[in-house]
């Protein structure tokens, strides 16, 4: 190996300026596909970011057109003139107004409540110890493992039998709480250092003092991402509110559009400001917030 | 085991301060922190799971007083059941296709947006963007982008002389469609994970492969593609797992159609246990995607371990 080493070093050293000439050239014309192959990577990225972002733009455009302009023109992706008659006429044909409230008090409310439970689990099962915790913690686990699909329609039955469907607490209770969320706040508060816990407790600090003063102002960041991307999950959630409510004023904006979408002679304009609006929210929340988006998608895979 | 040992990570692990839990506390207060989650997910996970294994054994109809107990009958049925093989058939095509054309294409973009200037996080935030927006609404917005009469892709490929189908109607080109829009939505999901794995890559390593002579696709290959190994591990079974069950976006773009050609199987589900009532069916149904996706995902994994023994 030595040898190997020396070798190598003294055939660089002893190389003479004339020898390099050619692989000089050689290089350089190697330098100059690397740019081109550069630049064209740069082109492809390019193109394909504008293909993210031309369909919400279209989107756009055809909110604020008339039907008629689309149907003129329809390779224009932003209108001619524009008008309001699609807010107008979406605002008119669906509860609109009820359907935002709806969405927010389901999303807001089911993950308020989740951050909350959950990160008590979490706290329990981090820093706490109590006979039959790692059990819990397993079973917690398992459930993960299971897709929702499975315990649809024996929920459905139980929410049916509570006279639940149709109504706030039949949307959000049983999201209340996430295996998931648990699970990745009880990753973050084992790392926090535990002496924090025992400083307080000989201050006199009960368990509640802890978790409340001590862990979760320490766990802020976590708590907001685990928020944003909770929140964004069940504001686009679209199959359990779909079962939850069948009721156009108990649903919420992805059930509510996709239905109004399917009737027959739609108009694009009402159903393009209808998925707009429903957008609005969570790309101004992404905007702002985009570093917890991130950190929430890289640590979960939620959607 | 003695009070002076470091105060690691990991549960109960702490030391005990001296003159503390000498009395065993008559009530443990962990019991009330653990209670709210662990009552809701009893009643509406764990209780659900059961009661689902137990109603797929039935022949259970809503609104009638009683169940008769059939055994594995639905499941036989299933097996017989041509629909469901055509949506299972439809649910891993889009899966494999799916998975396999983000995290290659999430690879490749995260590749080229590694370094941090202002224009790369721009175009990352544009590949991001589609991620956050609902199923839904990306399903709606492409239902309109891709009609015949109105839809912008049509209309240029019309200016370019290409007299394009009509994508969703068409039996052999719905559930292509349905795909690329899967990649499209889903794009910026690996490309984030990728890229967070990406930037813990010591830049040393970088610096000592240039030193050896390598080129920036070898620097790829052998400093950033190993160090990837389990983002996209991770990337690949989520992947995996949300492809299986595949429902918002073809409910939104084509209901199923043409014929049943893009018909999912949770959709298949919905329609049996929430049209049809048919809710023992529906369980049945339920439990094979949840043994597929236990399968499955227990293969990745195996696979992900023993190429990491070599």
């Amino acid at each position: 190996m030595p040898t190997e080493t020396i070798t190598r070093f003294s055939d660089v050293a002893d190389t003479p300026p004339s020898a390099a000439a050619p692989a000089l050239l050689s290089r350089r014309v190697g330098r100059l596909l690397g740019q081109l192959a550069a630049a064209l990577s740069w082109l492809v990225v390019i193109v394909g970011a504008l293909a993210m972002v031309i369909p919400f733009l279209w989107m756009l455009g055809v909110a604020f057109r008339t039907s008629s302009d689309l149907y003129a023109d329809p390779a224009r992706i932003l209108p001619d003139q524009w008008t309001l008659h699609g807010v107008r006429a979406v605002l008119d044909q669906l509860p609109f107004a009820r359907l935002i409230v709806n969405t927010f008090a389901f999303a807001g409310g089911a993950t308020i409540l989740m951050l909350l439970f959950d990160s008590m689990t979490a706290f329990a099962l981090a820093r706490l110890r109590f006979p039959g915790r790692n059990v819990v913690f397993v079973l917690i686990l398992a459930t993960l493992m299971v897709p929702f699909q499975v315990t649809l329609v024996p929920v459905f039955l139980t929410l049916f039998h509570l006279g639940w469907l149709n109504s706030y607490q039949g949307l959000i209770i049983p999201r209340a709480t996430s295996a998931l969320g648990i699970f990745l706040l009880r990753q973050f508060f084992l790392r926090l250092p535990f002496e924090l816990d025992d400083a307080a407790h000989i201050d006199g600090a009960g368990n509640f003092t802890v978790y409340w003063r001590i862990i979760v102002p320490n766990a802020k960041p976590a708590l907001a991402s685990l928020f944003i991307i909770q929140f964004a999950a069940l504001w686009n959630d679209f199959l359990w509110p779909l079962v939850v409510s069948n009721n156009v004023n108990m649903q919420t904006l992805p059930a509510a559009l996709t239905i109004f979408s399917s009737q027959s002679g739609i108009d694009h304009a009402a159903l393009m400001a209808g998925a707009a609006i429903s957008l609005t929210p969570l790309a101004i929340a992404f905007l702002l917030l985009q570093r917890f988006f991130v950190q929430g998608v890289a640590a979960s895979g939620i959607k | 085991m003695t009070t002076t040992e470091a105060p690691v990570a990991g549960p109960g692990r702490r030391p005990t301060a001296p003159g503390r839990r000498r009395r065993r506390p008559r009530f443990n207060s962990a019991y009330l922190f653990i209670a709210p989650s662990v009552i809701l997910i009893a009643v509406f996970i764990a209780e659900p799971i059961a009661q689902s294994g137990w109603m797929s054994l039935h022949n259970w109809t809503i609104g009638e007083a009683t169940h008769k107990f059939v055994g594995f009958a639905n499941y036989t049925a299933l097996f017989h059941d041509s629909r469901f093989w055509n949506a299972l058939r439809v649910t891993v095509a889009y899966t494999v296709v799916v998975s396999v054309g983000q995290v290659l294409l999430g690879l490749a973009v995260a590749a080229r947006l590694r370094k941090t200037t202002w224009y790369s996080a721009l175009l990352r935030s544009a590949y991001f963007f589609p991620y956050i927006a609902s199923l839904v609404v990306v399903g709606i917005i492409w239902k309109f982008l891709l009609d015949p009469q109105v839809g912008l892709v049509n209309a240029w490929l019309g200016d370019i002389g290409i007299s394009a189908p009509d994508w969703l109607q068409s039996t052999t080109l719905a559930l292509p469609t349905v795909i690329v829009i899967g990649i499209w939505k889903n794009v910026g999901f690996a490309m984030i994970v990728l890229l967070a794995s990406m930037q813990q890559v010591p830049a040393f390593l970088y610096e000592a492969a240039t030193l050896d002579g390598a080129n920036a696709w070898q620097r790829f290959r052998y400093v950033t593609l190993p160090a990837l190994r389990p983002a996209l591990l991770f990337t690949s079974v989520i992947a995996t797992i949300t492809g299986l069950q595949l429902f918002d976006l073809v409910f939104a773009m084509t209901s199923g159609g043409p014929i049943f050609h893009t018909e999912s199987v949770v959709m298949y589900l919905y329609e049996q246990g929430f049209v049809n009532f048919q809710m023992g069916y529906a369980s049945a149904i339920a439990w094979v995607l949840f043994l597929i996706i236990l399968v499955i995902s227990a293969v990745q994994l195996r696979v992900a371990r023993y190429r990491d023994a070599d």
